[in-house]
């Protein structure tokens, strides 16, 4: 092993959480990232910023359940803000019986009456009268742990550049842009939504369970709500289309009425990197590891990867999600 | 074995590609349910570009029959320009064709389906009509050119089963040579072999498998289902009466035991 710098493709949330870690392990790295900052060439910079292992639970396979609940400490450790508040699922009269499949298929959650609904989200009284509360689960700003992560990088002289060097190390972390050298990497769309409401407060992601997609809003303070995310199987990165929002929005106004009169602030769009199993992956190729196929658990998930790269690279031990070594390290 | 347009297929159970959790999931639920015709639909995920070819590449890879949908249309003219470009995608002239007429109930819209039945028949598709247990459309849709018509056992996704047994044992004596099969509205295998009781050619299901926990396990419990409602029906069933027909003689018994 030579101390020259490990080359990081991709500053998305994978790639940064990448970074940290091994920096944090005193391994040299630099960052490769055409953008000068944090932004929307990430499929990460549209994410909610759940940090739900036990819903996830619901459709995912175990390993995003266990290695999902690594996530919180994850990010407190390095700074930044985790609303550990849990999350809220309900369920609209027609769709009832969905709730009782939910709690079916996960953990880590109770039951709650509609005061006790009410008593945790005052502005949601007397709209729901049953709910499940996951109260070990999370949330947090994506955007601002992107750039919290980034900076810390550059303070402690982490060098983000948009050169990569021709040979060495190389950490591939680049999304589905990766598809090139991934061949069984696939996009699966997303479209999200930003609203802001004066009229609406909520402490916690609330999920409204929903026959095709979970919908969910998650606070982000200040009146600002996201609203995610539909998951169509097309590796189409742009055009959101009126269907999808008009889905998402219906969603949101059947949650709240007061969502009607929100202020539409963004419309996001973009393909998440995913394998046939929809798990994460870890690669060794020669002089490269790939760290892809996060799906719709970036910043759950990213901090588990980071630490598996991190325990392959200092400790030499095999990933638990590494399916492939063909490595010259 | 089921023929359809000519190919024979040899399973009778047909599964739709939507919802599951993973395109894994996906690929295991096939192959325990040994379906040898896969539905799937092309409106949402085409976008730009071919966007949604690395998905519809996984369903090719399953080696099963493609029947493309028109999943999510509300007009003939959508309709025909999906089958368009279904054909284009999957260079198969097979088409579902859905024409959705009632937002809460997905019920076929049928005025436009036969509409679109017509157009898309003179154009050389072989279309496989979603439709209700109406006869009078039926009449009309293979008037337009259907071989196949698929009458529906339910509202799309309800599980409900069969809610109109008359009207699809009526439907079945009615055209006794035209393959059909019952799609939408299963949610459990016993309904499945009640749809081949009557002696229906095929089911076609989708959310029943995918949604459930085990989507592969509840796969093979519909594939077995389906194979016990065909050789019931292919056996000829015994009637039912009212009174007891006792299997052993009574008369004669030794009667002292």
């Amino acid at each position: 092993m030579t101390n020259a710098p490990i080359t990081i493709l991709g500053a998305g949330v994978v790639g940064l959480c990448v970074a940290t870690e091994l920096t944090a392990r005193g391994v040299p790295v630099q960052l490769c990232e055409t953008a000068p900052e944090p932004g929307p060439q990430a499929c990460s910079w549209w994410a909610g910023g759940m940090l739900a292992p036990f819903c996830e639970g619901e459709t995912a396979e175990e390993p995003v359940v266990r290695l999902g609940q690594q996530a919180p400490h994850w990010w407190c450790t390095q700074g930044v803000q985790v609303v550990h508040n849990g999350s809220l699922v309900v369920t609209l009269g027609r769709d009832k019986r969905e709730l009782a499949r939910f709690a079916r298929r996960t953990h880590g959650h109770q039951s709650l009456t509609g005061d006790e609904i009410a008593a945790l989200e005052p502005d949601l009284e007397g709209r729901f009268n049953t709910a499940l509360h996951f109260k070990d689960e999370a949330h947090i700003t994506p955007r601002t742990a992107l750039a919290t992560l980034w900076d810390r990088l550059r303070e402690n002289g982490v060098q983000i550049s948009d050169s990569a060097p021709q040979d060495g190390r190389v950490i591939d972390c680049r999304g589905l842009a990766a598809q090139d050298t991934l061949k069984d990497l696939r996009g699966v769309k997303g479209e999200m939504v930003i609203l802001r409401s004066a009229d609406v407060s909520l402490h916690r992601p609330v999920r409204l369970l929903h026959p095709r997609f979970p919908l969910y809003v998650v606070p982000r303070g200040d009146g600002v709500f996201m609203l995610g995310a539909t998951q169509i199987e097309s590796g189409e990165r742009t055009r959101p289309t009126v269907r999808s929002l008009l889905e998402l929005l219906s969603a949101a106004y059947a949650l709240h009425p007061a969502f009607g009169e929100a202020e539409l602030l963004e419309i996001g769009t973009d393909a998440r990197p995913a394998f046939a199993d929809n798990l994460p992956r870890i690669r060794r190729r020669g002089q490269t590891i790939y760290v892809n196929g996060l799906f719709r658990h970036g910043f759950l998930l990213a901090p588990a990867m980071a630490l598996q790269v991190a325990d392959l690279i200092c400790e030499g031990r095999k990933p638990e999600m590494m399916d492939e070594d063909h490595g010259e390290w | 074995m089921a023929e359809f347009y000519g190919t024979q297929v040899s399973s009778r159970l047909m599964l739709g590609t939507a919802q599951y959790p993973s395109p894994a999931i996906l690929a295991d639920a096939f192959r325990q349910s040994g379906a040898g015709i896969a539905t799937v639909s092309v409106r949402r995920e085409a976008g730009g570009d071919q966007a949604g070819a690395d998905f519809w590449g996984l369903i090719k890879d399953l080696g099963v029959h493609v029947l493309p949908n028109t999943a999510g249309c509300h007009s003939a003219r959508e309709a025909v320009t999906t089958a368009h470009m279904a054909r284009e995608l999957f260079d198969t002239d097979w088409i579902k064709l859905e024409v959705i007429g009632h937002t809460d109930t997905l019920q076929p819209d049928p005025f436009a389906l036969v509409e679109a039945a017509k157009i898309l028949c003179a154009d050389g598709f072989k279309v496989f009509p979603y439709t209700t247990e109406d006869l009078i459309l039926a009449d009309r849709l293979l008037e337009a050119g259907c071989e196949v018509l698929m009458p529906w056992g339910a509202p799309i996704g309800s599980g409900l089963g069969l809610s109109n047994i008359y009207g699809l044992r009526t439907m079945r004596a009615q055209f006794p040579d035209v393959p059909m099969v019952v799609d939408a509205g299963l949610g459990l295998p016993s309904q499945a072999a009640a749809a081949m009781e009557l002696g229906f050619d095929a089911v076609l299901l989708n959310t029943a498998v995918a949604k459930a926990g085990d989507p592969a396990a509840m796969a093979r419990g519909f594939a077995q289902a389906v194979d016990a409602g065909r050789l019931a029906f292919e056996a000829d069933p015994m009637e039912p009466r009212d009174m007891a027909a006792p299997s052993t003689p009574v008369i004669g018994k030794a009667f002292l035991t």
